[in-house]
């Protein structure tokens, strides 16, 4: 891998989005807008439903890392849509740029976009509603660096598909996460999930961290149990999505659909 | 003696499901030299290129440029090669300016103000250096895209249709400028155009694509002399009407 490479890429999302307040919002608007509908939906709630052991913590604190996974896979998406609008891909993929690379500088931006998210977010919380993410203390680290990753996974399958499916598979970027929303268990936890959900569950490394956060907040317990499943799903898919995300590419060099996914 | 080849292809054949789009085409081209491609519509010249580009894997056949072989050293390769086409675009948000810089970054070029300030005043893009891509004329995009090509100092450029959209000044230009850089560094040039004249002017050997296969090599006079035509344009026309009364 060559980092000149890397940046080149980086360099241009840079320049893009220092000049385009649609993409800024993206980064600043939605996220607040977000936690400021929720905010005062759980503050609302919290008065009728005080039997909930802390339900704000809880609900609050959920909302900002469920934004991360999301920003994470949008991070990872929109790069490469970005270079499919411009009719760019064609430059990208006849230089010596490899997929590897492109696959490192769309993760190195979704990791801009996440702590962009995460410090507007973040602060809003603590603003307006007194909230302060740190109380789930030092997991909350791993916890985030594993939903990032998840992000990815989730990013580099839906990239795969639109590369494979073309311009038709687009909107995917935008709903493929909320497909793993109810199986995140990101607001409830894994047990109110029918059994045979549950098992689905199981499988999906971000249930695990939303356990996690659950099990800290709730009983201050070590959530070492469910970070050490998620480290492991995570492991397994993270290295499946990059395999498939390589054969694709090939695929689409075989049937020529590298040049054509943008038309 | 004769130079060795930098690019050789050899059988190159590409199938797309039962649809041969090129088949068994072998050519080379030697330094410093400008190979003409033309051909009808649906010839396969553009799916030549892109074998060449490594955008599509070529079904049978193999490509070598500078001896090493495009399926084992694509970075390397691709390194020394750039291509410049009217159908590609490139970010619509970045100014011309940003655009060459990013190119020259990805392609790890040192110096690269000083060569993308080179590159802007050779093209005479002075005046729409500082301007958003999107809002450039056609004509303007294309020579972004050739200044893309040029930035990154190929040993071989691919040009599809490259003066497509220039006015004649800009065109006329361009073709000096290709010329030149072939006298000056051995640029080796694969240019395909529909103006038939400026294939006769600008091409040493010329190879002629029907329907996927070579039907006719050599320079533009060696080719009209073999078909008894009185020019290029005629040549060209006979092969398209058969193209098409095939199909
Ligand atoms: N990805 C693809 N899948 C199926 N068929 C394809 C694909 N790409 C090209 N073809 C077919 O291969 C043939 C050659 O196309 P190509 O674009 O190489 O022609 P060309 O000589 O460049 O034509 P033009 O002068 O119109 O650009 C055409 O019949 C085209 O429809």
């Amino acid at each position: 891998m060559k980092l000149h490479r890397i940046t080149a890429l980086l360099v241009r999302h840079l320049y893009l989005y220092r000049r385009s307040l649609p993409r800024i919002m993206e980064i600043f608007y939605w996220p607040f807008l977000d936690l400021v509908i929720w905010g005062f939906i759980t503050l609302y709630l919290a008065r009728y439903q005080s039997q909930v052991p802390g339900f704000v913590t809880f609900f609050l604190g959920a909302l900002i890392l469920w934004d991360m996974l999301f920003r994470s896979q949008q991070g990872i998406t929109i790069a490469f849509l970005e270079e499919l609008w411009a009719r760019n891909l064609m430059n990208l993929f006849a230089s010596p740029l490899k997929p590897s690379e492109f696959l490192t500088a769309t993760m190195a931006m979704s990791v801009m976009k996440v702590t962009a998210v995460s410090i507007v977010m973040a602060g809003s919380a603590l603003l307006f509603y007194s909230y302060n993410i740190l109380i789930i203390g030092a997991w909350l680290m791993p916890f985030v660096l594993n939903l990032v990753i998840t992000g990815w996974i989730i990013g580099v399958f839906t990239t795969s598909l639109i590369m494979r499916f073309g311009q038709e598979a687009e909107v995917l970027a935008w709903s493929m996460v909320f497909l793993f929303q109810p199986i995140s268990c990101v607001f409830y936890p894994l047990e109110v999930l029918p059994t045979w959900l549950q098992v689905i569950a199981w499988a999906n490394p971000a249930a695990h961290i939303f356990e996690g956060m659950r099990t800290v907040l709730s009983a201050g317990a070590s959530p070492l149990g469910n970070l050490a499943w998620a480290v492991c799903l995570n492991g397994v898919f993270l290295v499946m999505v990059v395999a498939w995300f390589y054969r694709t590419v090939a695929y689409c060099k075989e049937h020529g659909l590298l040049v054509r996914v943008g038309e | 003696m004769m130079a060795i080849p930098v690019l050789k292809a050899s059988a190159l054949t590409k199938r797309f499901g039962d649809f041969v789009a090129v088949n068994g085409v072998s050519f080379e081209i030697r330094p410093g030299e400008i190979l003409g491609l033309l051909g009808p519509n649906g010839a396969g010249k553009t799916t030549t290129i892109q074998m060449l580009l490594g955008l599509v894997t070529p079904t049978a056949g193999s490509i070598h440029m500078f001896g090493l072989d495009l399926s084992t050293h694509r970075e390397e390769i691709l390194q020394q090669v750039n291509f410049s086409s009217t159908y590609i675009s490139m970010p619509q948000a970045l100014t011309v300016e940003e655009n060459l810089c990013v190119v020259a970054r990805l392609y790890g070029i040192s110096d690269r103000a000083r060569r993308v300030n080179d590159i802007i005043k050779k093209l005479d893009m002075e005046e729409f250096r500082s301007k958003t891509t999107r809002k450039l004329s056609s004509g303007q995009m294309t020579r972004l895209t050739l200044a893309k090509a040029f930035l990154t100092e190929p040993r071989i450029l691919f040009l599809d249709e490259p003066t497509a959209s220039l006015d004649p000044d800009i065109a006329e230009k361009i073709r000096l400028l290709l010329k030149e850089e072939r006298q000056a560094s051995g640029l080796s040039i694969l240019y395909t155009s529909h103006n038939m004249r400026e294939m006769e002017e600008m091409s040493d050997r010329i190879i002629f694509l029907q329907r996927g296969r070579i039907v006719a090599e050599g320079t533009a006079r060696e080719i009209i002399d073999r078909f008894g035509k009185a020019d290029l344009e005629e040549v060209f026309l006979k092969f398209a009407r058969e193209q098409r009364q095939a199909s």
